[in-house]
């Protein structure tokens, strides 16, 4: 994810050195996108959804 | 195809060179596809038969099992196909994809094969406590119905094992990287299965947090278990784990399109990004199993499923039009170039692996896509909720749409992995006609059943033992009879599909050098799959109709469940 990385895939090893869009440096990070599709999931889905349960009142 | 050791840049393995695609094998990550995928086609026999009692029990006329037994094989179906077929085959994808298909080597074989003994055992333990018949409390397992701890054990460790080797495609990818086998970006079906393999840990992150805990409860170290709060957590693997599903079979759409038409994507750009949407959106869908909890807020459920869900539903919907997209733009390119739908009417209809992809495409996107959006918006999932029409639903996406999918890639993987010609060529041809056409007819009928109110998982819709009486409409029964019909018409695409896999494996003739394919590959297949580039072209005619006939479907059924619902509740 280095900012000085070039793209080395489009125009052929002879096309001018031209830097990597952000997109598409995320996307060609796969830890990074680990990060990402289980970071999200857990807060929205499991965090927030476990949280409301543990917050229902204990019948009396 | 002879072997050969080649030299990486950092390490040498064993590999061969294929003659059909001009890739190179590294023969140990061959060795592990064929076995992860010789596993997953005996769960599939397994579970298959299983579902056919199922259908034969649910048949009122048939009404074949006594309720324990119907049960018991109702909680082996669903854990035989649902996780042992599915991710076993998943892993014989992400394998291909990290080492065959990017010229790289397999990374630890030895780790993998102790991943694959992990999972093996796992999925026989499963299958013994299920036929012990003290386990029967169904795929979801809720609490607190209870089943034996080592049913529990089962799953973790055959989740275990699909863990390791989910890390080791992380691995084979960071080792492919860096040690040149590819340069850039990696190919769209590589991406597709890194967004398979990402949802696949929060899958199994997701099932350990909860299955860890129920085993402590079933083994007496643990008091008891939140019912809502498994069901939660408990979601998020049953329901993630079929979006593992989603993105592998979205990604052999694209690779099957790429070797036998020679189809690249339309932009990666696009296509990759519909990926992302799948990464960040496509596990909150769980949410959709708990719209009717009264526990959970209507802030959680809708964030989840009308907000984020709808987000990944586009990603799909990108999908939808970008594979048949790239399968037309290949084609005109390949010469048939006239009208429309030549490019349609010309495909390779009798290769079964293309026949197969096609169908998976299209009722992928028409039953299990449009009934997953309906079932997801909160209020129209009260409608169906429980009913038979969330079976019919995820038989649209599971069965036709990734069953089918990796059945046809199995045409593929007989000739390239196995390196065998397949038997009974006219038996594959008609194989996934016939087992796309029972399983689309099982998920419609079983959601007509559904939306005439027929629940899900009832030994008996006339109940027979009940207290009291209740009379299902003459309609139900009929779509419980043709729900029968049609699972046996599946079931004899299934037999089939097994007996051409085992007789290829066993007597298929051997490919030597030079021999021609039965069902042949596009030349320049290989390359289209492997390297990152786009067609990048919008001359679509063809495809604009067919989208345009689906859009037309979506939005008319859509409403048509409002028009249900506003007659469900009056207000005057």
């Amino acid at each position: 994810m280095s900012t000085k990385e070039t793209n080395v895939n489009v125009g052929g090893a002879g096309a001018k050195s031209e830097p990597i869009p952000f997109m598409q440096r995320l996307l060609d990070s796969p830890l990074l996108l680990l990060f990402l599709g289980v970071a999200i999931p857990t807060l929205l889905y499991t965090l927030w959804g476990v949280m409301e349960v543990v917050a229902i009142p204990l019948a009396k | 195809m002879t072997a050969e050791t080649a030299v990486g840049v950092a390490r040498q393995f064993t590999s061969r060179t294929c003659q059909f695609t001009g890739l190179r094998v590294d023969v140990a990550a061959q060795n592990l596809i064929k076995a992860n995928a010789v596993a997953a086609v005996v769960f599939l026999a397994i579970g298959g038969l299983m579902g056919l009692l199922v259908a034969l029990t649910r048949w009122p006329a048939v009404h074949l099992l006594p309720a324990e037994w119907f049960y018991l094989v109702l909680t082996g179906h669903g854990a035989n196909v649902l996780l042992f077929w599915i991710i076993f085959f998943e892993m014989a994808v992400l394998i291909f994809a990290s080492t065959i298909l990017l010229n790289a080597r397999m990374v630890m074989p030895k780790l993998a094969w102790f991943a694959f003994i992990l999972m093996v055992v796992g999925a026989v333990l499963g299958n013994v406590a299920v036929l012990q018949g003290e386990s029967s409390v169904m795929f979801t397992s809720y609490p607190p119905m209870m089943a034996k701890p080592h049913f529990y054990l089962a799953l973790i460790l055959f989740a275990v094992g699909a863990l390791i080797v989910v890390g080791q495609f992380f691995a084979n990818l960071i080792v492919a990287k860096e040690e040149g086998a590819f340069q850039g970006s990696m190919p769209l079906v590589t991406f597709g299965a890194l967004t398979a393999a990402i949802i696949a840990v929060w899958t199994i992150l997701s099932g350990a947090a909860i299955l860890i805990p129920t085993l402590m409860w079933s083994m007496g170290w643990l008091s008891d278990v939140d019912p809502l709060v498994y069901k939660v957590v408990w979601w998020g693997m049953g329901h993630a784990s079929q979006q593992i599903n989603v993105s592998a079979h979205v990604s052999l759409w694209y690779l099957v399109g790429a070797l036998l038409l020679g189809a690249k994507p339309l932009s990666e750009k696009v296509s990759r990004t519909a990926f992302f949407l799948y990464i960040l959106f496509l596990q909150l869908a769980s949410a959709h199993h708990l719209l009717a909890e009264p526990g959970l807020s209507a802030s959680w459920k809708i964030v989840n499923t009308s907000y984020m869900m709808y987000l990944a539903v586009l990603g799909s919907m990108i999908h939808g039009l970008t594979v048949p997209g790239s399968w037309e733009a290949a084609q005109r390119r390949n010469g048939y170039d006239k009208g429309m739908f030549e490019w349609l009417r010309k495909a390779p209809w009798g290769n079964p692996a293309f026949s197969g992809t096609f169908l998976s495409l299209v009722m992928f996107g028409f039953i299990g896509g449009i009934s997953g959006v309906v079932l997801g918006t909160e209020q129209l999932n009260v409608l169906m909720h429980n009913t038979l029409y969330v079976p019919g639903h995820f038989h649209g996406t599971v069965v036709t749409g990734t069953t089918l999918a990796f059945m046809a890639a199995t045409y593929l993987v007989l000739p390239l992995i196995f390196q065998r010609e397949i038997i009974w060529p006219k038996l594959a041809k008609i194989q996934p006609y016939l087992f796309g056409i029972g399983a689309a007819g099982i998920s419609l009928f079983m959601m007509g059943a559904g939306t005439l109110g027929v629940a899900r998982r009832h030994w008996d819709i006339t109940f027979s033992d009940a207290e009291l009486n209740f009379a299902h409409s003459a309609g139900a029964f009929l779509m419980m009879g043709l729900n029968g019909v049609f699972a046996v018409i599946a079931a004899l695409g299934g037999i089939i599909y097994v007996l051409v896999v085992v007789g290829t494996v066993l007597w298929g003739k051997k490919i030597t050098s030079g021999h021609k394919l039965t069902f042949p590959l596009h030349a320049g297949g290989a390359a289209a799959a492997s390297q990152y580039g786009s067609h990048a072209t919008v001359k679509l005619p063809g495809t604009i109709v067919l989208i345009a006939i689906f859009f037309v479907s979506f939005v008319l059924y859509y409403f048509i469940n409002w028009k249900y619902l506003s007659e469900l509740w009056l207000f005057r």
